[in-house]
């Protein structure tokens, strides 16, 4: 192994975790600012100017709190339980790539940490091992409401990880590739986005779902659950549980991006090259990351929940049937196209 | 030769927690060191350069099929341990059936390569989805074709199973 390649690669996944958890903690003020705008109100504007040091005084406050277990709760699985949710909610970034490769001391550095070739499927494991941290932790709280929660949540996420999967194998399809660089690549041209608008509602309703928000937070919804799966949680673990669901929010709003709104690609970017062109391609790809995360928060102050009945119903008899009907139709597409007929 | 420490590690961690999966009496805490069972066997699976196989194994069993074993055990409320009763006969079939599994694993298995020797060829890109792809295909479309039809019967047979009695959900 390279040396250099190692400390690069260390370099990146310091940086990674820091901006993922960084971008998260800002979401939060960013969700209560929007909130506030939408519903006439000022929102936090007492720590720092336009209350922009609230995530910081959140982030002590949740450690200062009291770290409370219950007496009849698993204790084991009730502290791994936050931590499973952050773990896997952080380790998809790993495959995201963030931009063209910069030139730095005489060196390619690629930004991504893993070019693994089968990136779509590594997203889509991490995706299936995601509802683990929510379901152990809301069954070791030993208490109804965080197993209501636990049990709507894991299986919402099984319900609509199918029809996320069958629409992302249209992308597969289409650039023939199952690496997230090969995708994004693909795109130079022609943002996936024109040919597969039905793929990309789909999924993007499935991401929803899958990250647990309005107008699918069922399983935390407040005025059924109380607080849904992590009703019993305190201090930093409660933090952990909502900092997992900023953090995943950004994570797949990445995904969003690289699947359909070809990453890091921007129109007009054969005119710039190197350096400048990296930095170009990252801040593109940050803007398109930010839209996506605008668009959910103000779904989540737009739109109310769901009934379950209704979110199954949605999941299995439309989305699931559409999603294939659309995989059949852009595989006869690609097989006419290559003159199979 | 560290390809072989981390594969000798792997696969002691990997015996571990499958016994512990045995060896733990609540019920979840079975299905939770299963699932990390899973994780390591994918572990060995990437040390071969087998990433489909890995990632494959990663969604289906740690991923969907554990999912629904941690489900359907959270439902059941196994919370207190209840130690089932077992007659004397019913442990000593157990006993010789179990005898029997391993003797015949054993039989199965003691010409297969020993542990750390396949990673040597850990550049193979036989694991890799362009060649398994081709592979299933091509030399081996019939089977995986029947096998898909197996699995659409089986889809069939278990929402039919489920719809027996008819319900109105508006």
């Amino acid at each position: 192994m390279d040396t250099a390649l190692l400390i690069e690669k260390s370099i990146l996944v310091v940086l990674l975790f820091l901006v993922s958890l960084g971008a998260a903690a800002y979401m939060t003020y960013f969700e209560r600012k929007l909130a506030a705008w939408i519903q006439d109100r000022v929102g936090p504007d007492r720590a720092g100017p336009f209350g922009i040091l609230q995530p910081i005084a959140d982030g002590v406050k949740m450690f200062l709190k009291e770290d409370f277990i219950p007496a009849k709760a698993d204790k084991w699985l009730f502290i791994i339980g936050p931590g499973l949710a952050m773990f896997t909610a952080l380790i998809t970034s790993a495959v995201v790539p963030w931009g063209p490769k910069l030139h730095l001391f005489g060196r390619d550095i690629a930004l991504q940490v893993a070019d693994i070739n089968i990136g779509i499927l590594y997203v889509f494991g991490v995706i299936s091992i995601g509802v683990y941290g929510i379901m152990i932790g809301g069954w070791a709280s030993n208490n109804k409401y965080s197993l209501y929660g636990a049990i709507r949540a894991s299986s919402q996420m099984i319900s609509y990880e199918l029809a996320m999967g069958v629409s992302a194998i249209t992308i597969v399809l289409l650039s023939g590739s199952l690496s997230l660089n090969a995708i994004v690549e693909s795109q130079k041209d022609v943002w996936n986005i024109c040919y597969q608008p039905v793929a990309f509602l789909i999924f993007f309703i499935c991401a929803l779902a899958e990250l647990n928000r309005a107008p699918f937070d069922l399983p935390e919804c407040e005025s059924e659950l109380v607080g849904g799966y992590h009703t019993e949680y305190s201090s930093m673990k409660l933090g952990l549980y909502l900092f997992a669901e900023y953090t995943s929010m950004f994570v797949s709003s990445a995904i969003m991006a690289i699947l359909f709104f070809g990453g890091y690609n921007f129109p007009g970017m054969s005119h710039f090259s190197g350096n400048t062109l990296a930095i170009l391609g990252i801040a593109a790809f940050a803007t398109k990351i930010f839209i996506f995360i605008f668009v959910i928060m103000w779904i989540r102050w737009t739109i109310p929940r769901f009934r379950f009945d209704q979110l199954m119903h949605l999941g299995w008899k439309s989305l699931l049937p559409l999603s294939l009907v659309n995989l059949l139709v852009t595989g006869l597409v690609i097989a006419f196209k290559n003159g199979w007929f | 030769m560290s390809l072989q420490i981390i594969s000798i590690i792997l696969g002691s961690l990997t015996l571990a927690s499958a016994l512990m999966v045995v060896l733990s009496k609540h019920p979840v805490r079975s299905v939770i060191y299963l699932v990390v069972t899973f994780f390591f066997i994918t572990s060995m699976y990437i040390m071969m350069n087998a990433q489909f196989l890995a990632i494959v194994n990663m969604i289906v069993y740690a991923g969907a099929i554990m999912v629904l074993f941690l489900f359907v055990l959270m439902l059941l409320n196994l919370n207190k341990e209840v130690e089932p009763m077992t007659t004397r006969g019913a442990q000593l079939a157990a006993f010789i059936a179990g005898g029997s599994l391993f003797l015949v694993l054993i039989t199965a298995l003691k010409d297969t390569l020993i542990l750390g020797q396949s990673y040597r060829d850990n550049d193979s890109q036989i694991g890799l989805v362009k060649e398994l792809g081709n592979l299933l295909f091509s030399k081996y479309i019939v089977a995986f074709e029947l096998t898909s039809i197996l699995f659409i019967a089986a889809m069939v047979g278990a929402i039919l199973l489920a719809k027996r009695e008819k319900q109105i959900i508006e």
